[in-house]
């Protein structure tokens, strides 16, 4: 498969809209449905608990292409959370107990605004977690974000789908392993990754084709161990993800001919523990425009929170979302298969 | 058929129980339990299960155990090496009998 510049939205590509994903997605006649498989967990439908995590994407732009990114996002998205937005997230923060925010996007540091953004969610007490892809640090005009975060003791997530170079450029671009490398010695000099509790640095793993990720536990002392070994590099924890059927990734599994085996393989291996734990139940997610989703994989499938909770953060009200029944398809079976996936890693 | 060997029928290994169930059902436990990590890890078991698989030249377990050594956190590079240990002794143990083949001309010849 050949490197991606653009997004498929830039080509105009037809999974590049969120329908045609879903018409894919969806048209599994002979799988049964997830709702279905789910209540093998006992629980009737899915719902949600209590919110722990604000998750906000802060824009689709992003200065990698990544051939599995699950946002379509690239140098060429103009979709940015504007600042009047941001400011509706605060208010919704500084008048509701949700301990955690979280952010990704595209490079969350793209939007012009995150530094202002991260100071005042600061000014809140909040725990911060940004979704950072390490190259943007190494990036001209964000050579100081590292030291910014770490003066703001925000807790760093980054992708390494593995611990060697040939991999993880085929799956995120040329270059992008040295970058990377680079990026984490300047983490891991700013005291992240070590023994420092407000400084936390994980790395999140993700297989390069069309299989489920290993044990977490594995493959985390692999990675400690080739990475110390061969870089000198120190990281907190390792989360293992799975790669879900949405976005470039399904544009992947239809062109490699891995499609239908996939799914079939996400159906065979779910997981009622996983099921039990997704991420889903506890975070929210909401989108550069502000409006709402039950996570960031709905998001890109423009599927917005229903059932009685409110799909934009302007008619925010954390009582009818609390305990809401979550919005599922066929794509749910990528966080509910083998160890389950979540943000934070496996979930059984 | 068009093939004496057909992707599709991996997945009906299971048929294999319909003959004989308790034998399936014996050789799936022990089956299972050899692949769980003990002295060896389960990378390890899948890289050599994938060595074997070369070994005796089958697709299907070729098919079953690239996708296993991926899963368990392999890359190509071992599961390469892997399939080079597999050539190795399969090469060593043709030259090997090379000895006998010293030996019987040994005898036979003055």
């Amino acid at each position: 498969m050949q490197a991606r510049h653009k997004s498929m939205k830039a080509f105009g590509e037809n999974l590049a809209i969120a329908n045609e994903q879903l018409k894919v997605i969806n048209n599994g006649n002979s799988l049964p449905r997830f709702d279905e498989k789910f209540e093998l967990v006992g629980e009737g439908r899915l719902k949600a608990a209590e919110i722990e995590i604000f998750q906000i994407n802060l824009g689709k732009m992003c200065n990698q292409v990544c051939k599995h990114c699950h946002v379509d996002a690239g140098p060429d998205r103009k979709e940015i959370m504007k600042k009047e937005t941001m400011q509706d997230c605060l208010d919704i923060l500084n008048t509701n107990d949700i301990p955690t925010v979280d952010l990704t996007g595209g490079a969350p540091e793209m939007n012009p605004n995150f530094k202002w953004f991260v100071d005042e969610v600061k000014k809140l007490d909040l725990h911060i977690i940004v979704r950072s892809n390490l190259t943007i640090l190494e990036t001209n005009g964000f050579e100081d974000y590292a030291e910014f975060m770490a003066n703001h003791k925000v807790e760093i997530v980054s992708s390494l789908p593995y611990y060697k170079k040939s991999f993880t450029d085929k799956q995120r671009g040329d270059g992008v392993f040295d970058k990377s490398i680079a990026a984490m010695k300047k983490l891991n000099a700013l005291g992240y990754g070590k023994e420092d509790p407000e400084l936390k640095f994980h790395l999140v793993y993700n297989p390069v084709g069309a299989y489920l990720p290993p044990s977490q536990l594995e493959l985390e002392q692999d990675y400690k161990r080739e990475l110390k070994n061969n870089f000198d590099i120190d990281f907190n924890n390792l989360y293992t993800i799975t790669n879900m059927p949405i976005s470039r990734f399904l544009d992947y599994l239809i062109q490699s001919g891995n499609y239908d085996s996939y799914m079939q393989k996400l159906v065979d291996s779910f997981n009622p523990v996983a099921a039990s734990n997704v991420m889903c139940r506890f975070t929210i997610s909401v989108g550069w425009d502000g409006q709402l989703y039950d996570c960031d994989f709905n998001q890109m499938l423009e599927l917005n929170m229903d059932h009685g909770a409110p799909n934009h953060i302007k008619n925010f009200n954390l009582n009818s979302i609390r305990n809401r029944r979550i919005v599922t398809g066929q794509h749910c079976y990528g966080c509910t298969a083998g160890a389950g996936s979540s943000c934070g890693g496996a979930t059984a | 058929m068009d093939t004496y060997y057909n992707p599709k029928d991996l997945g009906k290994f299971s048929e294999m129980g319909e003959g004989a169930p308790e034998l399936w059902k014996k050789f799936n436990e022990w089956y299972g339990a050899v692949f769980q990590a003990g002295a060896l890890s389960e990378r390890e078991k899948a890289l050599i299960a994938l060595a074997v698989s070369h070994a005796v030249q089958c697709p299907y377990c070729i098919d079953a155990f690239t996708e296993a050594s991926l899963e368990k956190g392999a890359d190509l590079e071992q599961m390469t090496e892997a399939v080079h240990v597999a050539s190795a002794i399969r090469g060593g143990a043709s030259l090997v009998h090379g000895v006998q083949m010293k030996n019987i001309n040994e005898k036979l010849t003055m």
